[in-house]
């Protein structure tokens, strides 16, 4: 790994000032925008992680919902028996077990196989708790605790930082380059030595570990926890969309996404309450038409146009 | 210049004229002296549950805010307020529910909140209404924990009872047949195999053992399972005196299709959720006459004819024989607190809930030292196309149980 230039010192500065302010949001602001910030926060969190693995790979992931799920039980369950701040380091080791055992099955398919499998997959984990509950008796789980929206935030906020300082340490690894010509052609990483199916489950242990950390998280806001609302596909949709509609060749792309993304939905919402879902399918279309690069190709584009007119 | 500044102020007079006549168009005579209250709701529009709360929650929202904008508004302490809904789409997402209730509390500045959808739902959005101190007196939240959830969140409010009480209901039902001599003492039970249907189930099996009934028949099938004909044919091999299903909407259609089918013959038919919609009886027609269902009204008492007729009337279609009426009960509950006490003061309003009587649509409610509602409807049958209540734990007016006939 090569020391670090100026330029990394000042972004590394600068990300950190940034994260000490956005800390700042439960003094500042009341109450829903703080529920704004959760949500924001928690797409970050998720839409990050899933573009570390799918943006080089080019492999969409739908397996959100099921990491994130089993995060909600890891809380759920365990919280009546263990420590809380243990169970989120637990769940993201299930995560990343789970996610290398689903790379291990699959990700020697590709394309429309793997979208495919993934979406099966949290369906799949959903049916074997229902199935456990069946046997077990037990409904719902209920998760009583102390623990506010403030501490959430602020977990939330903690985890991306992780995940960012993660994301830059790969994009520097072997790995990281590994992966890039792995997205740009498969047989040609083969070629040259590349232990591709290797690459791929490590770096997809990623989203994995942190979209159960990530549910792990959220499980004390939600109360109540049944198998129809931790296992929502929904949320898969969701991330890929707003992790899309920014652009996963940055590691602040899912970042640009999901800000605009989620008032544009709290925009929907607010005026249009009984249209919700339509409107939102239109949001779909309009992105990936308009910006099938995201936002990060549109603010590239521009550097780029920027630039050629001061040579000009 | 000089010519342009005309413009403008030309412009602004036109503004003003313009907003002053749509003003005096929209405001008739007397709303102008009222203020508008607004009541914020967030209940599914999309997602699962859309179907059962477009049933049993958005028409009683609609409902009770014509009814009380009738009598002429909510009066508070010399004051009369028009009411007016500020209603969201929580696409059955606690996330979404959560968001909702704090952008009707600090952005709409909604003074009245009314409970959300569906036992999850409210659930999750408990924390919520207890950290702004909101009275939350849930209407389809069922559970056995109302004393824990009273201890943790004091503002919360249960009525639709738990899966304990339902059970006892149904038991006692099946006990009156047999020592009638109506049925044997054989039952095939079977449930779907997620949350409610899960708790019920199990509530169930050794309720009937100690009852003396014998499970000749059980099954448990998945949620959205769409062939139930194996269900039913190996119910009916096991030739039973009473079949009980402790269903979700789309099965309990398709379990009471395939009875039909199979020519299922017992003196007891019992399907759970949804039993008790319009859309059964419309969908069945005369067959579900004697079928058994979760839930119940007092269908022949004043109060609940004049009710459901007023429903029908205001938003076009029926209510539902059990957690309709409930949900109106519970706004009137509100209603009737915010009035007595006078004030928008909800540590008050808590308190006069708390300490007082209600009497609503459904009948008295009075909550216990848990908050919770212990007189509710926990079974019904129809009976000549309307749905009467046959058991309760403590509601008046219950008719007798009869003995299922043939199909027709």
């Amino acid at each position: 790994m090569s020391r670090l230039s100026a330029r990394d010192w000042r972004n590394l500065v600068l990300v950190a000032m940034a994260l000490g302010v956005t800390a700042c949001l439960p003094w500042t602001a009341g109450a829903y925008m703080l529920s704004i910030g959760v949500t924001i926060a928690m797409y970050t969190v998720l839409a990050t992680s899933w573009s570390l693995f799918s943006g080089p790979t080019h492999y969409i992931s739908l397996a959100t919902a099921a990491f994130f799920g089993v995060g909600t039980y890891v809380t759920g369950i365990g919280i009546q028996y263990l420590p809380y701040w243990t169970l989120l380091p637990i769940a993201g080791i299930i995560g990343a077990v789970m996610a290398a055992l689903v790379g291990l099955a699959t990700l020697r398919l590709s394309g429309v196989y793997f979208v495919i499998f993934t979406l099966g997959l949290a369906e799949f984990v959903r049916q074997i708790i229902t199935w456990g509950q069946n046997i077990s008796g037990t409904k719902g789980i209920y998760v009583l605790t102390s623990i506010g929206e403030t501490h959430i935030y602020w977990q939330l906020l903690g985890l991306a930082a992780l995940v960012w300082l993660l994301g830059w340490l790969i994009g520097r690894s072997r790995l990281g380059f590994a992966l890039r010509i792995i997205g740009d052609d498969e047989a040609v990483a083969r070629h040259s030595g590349i232990d591709t199916a290797r690459a791929k489950i490590l770096l997809f242990m990623v989203p994995g570990a942190v979209a159960a950390i990530t549910g792990a998280i959220l499980a004390p806001r939600y109360v109540y926890i049944e198998p129809s609302l931790a296992f929502s596909p929904m949320l898969s949709f969701q991330v890929v969309i707003m992790a899309l509609l920014g652009g996963t060749g940055r590691l602040w792309g899912p970042l640009v996404g999901v800000i605009p993304f989620t008032f544009l939905w709290e925009a929907i919402s607010v005026s249009f309450p009984n249209q919700t879902t339509l409107l939102l399918g239109v949001c779909f279309l309009v992105i990936v038409y308009l910006l099938p690069k995201g936002f990060v190709g549109l603010i590239d584009a521009a550097k780029k146009r920027m630039g050629a007119e001061g040579y000009a | 210049m000089h010519q342009r500044e005309e413009k403008i102020m030309k412009r602004r007079t036109f503004t003003r004229l313009a907003t002053l006549a749509l003003a005096a168009g929209l405001t008739t005579g007397p709303t102008l002296a009222q203020e508008v209250l607004k009541v914020g709701a967030v209940a599914p529009k999309t997602g699962p549950l859309a179907g059962g709360a477009a049933v049993s929650y958005w028409p009683n929202v609609k409902l009770w805010i014509s009814d009380v904008n009738a009598r002429g508004g909510l009066k508070v302490g010399g004051k009369t307020y028009k009411l007016e809904a500020v209603e969201y789409d929580d696409q059955t997402n606690p996330g979404e529910t959560i968001k909702a209730v704090q952008r009707l509390v600090d952005q709409d500045k909604a003074q009245i909140v009314l409970p959300p959808y569906s036992t999850g739902l409210n659930l999750a959005a408990a924390p919520i209404y207890a950290r702004y101190g909101l009275p939350m007196i849930t209407s389809t939240a069922t559970t056995d924990k109302a004393q824990a959830l009273s201890a943790q969140f004091p503002n919360v409010f249960i009525t639709l009872g738990g899966a304990k009480p339902v059970v006892q209901g149904v038991v006692e039902t099946m006990v009156k047949l047999r020592d009638r001599g109506d049925i044997g003492k054989k039952i095939a039970m079977v449930n779907v195999a997620d949350a409610f249907g899960i708790e019920l189930m199990n509530e169930a099996k050794p309720a009937f053992k100690q009852a003396g009934f014998e499970l000749v028949y059980e099954t448990s099938y998945p949620l959205g399972t769409q062939d139930l004909s194996p269900v039913m044919k190996a119910a009916k091999a096991a030739a039973p005196d009473a079949f009980i299903a402790w269903s979700y909407p789309p099965d309990t259609f398709a379990l009471t299709e395939q009875a039909m089918i199979e020519n299922l013959q017992v003196g007891a038919f019992f399907t759970a959720v949804a039993t008790a919609f319009p859309a059964y009886s419309g969908r069945f027609g005369k067959s579900v006459d004697g079928v058994l269902g979760i839930g119940g009204v007092n269908a022949d008492g004043a109060a609940f004819k004049a009710y459901a007729k007023r429903h029908e009337e205001v938003t076009g279609a029926k209510p539902d024989y059990w957690a309709s009426v409930m949900v109106y009960s519970s706004f009137q509950v509100l209603e009737k607190a915010i009035e007595a006490v006078g004030s928008f003061d909800n540590a008050a309003i808590i308190k006069h809930i708390k300490a007082n009587s209600f009497d609503t649509v459904i009948g008295p409610i009075k909550f216990d030292a848990n908050n919770n509602n212990p007189a509710f409807w926990t079974v019904g049958q129809w009976q000549g196309g309307v749905f009467k209540g046959v058991a309760s734990t403590g509601r008046d007016g219950a008719v007798d149980v009869l003995k299922k006939g043939a199909w027709k």
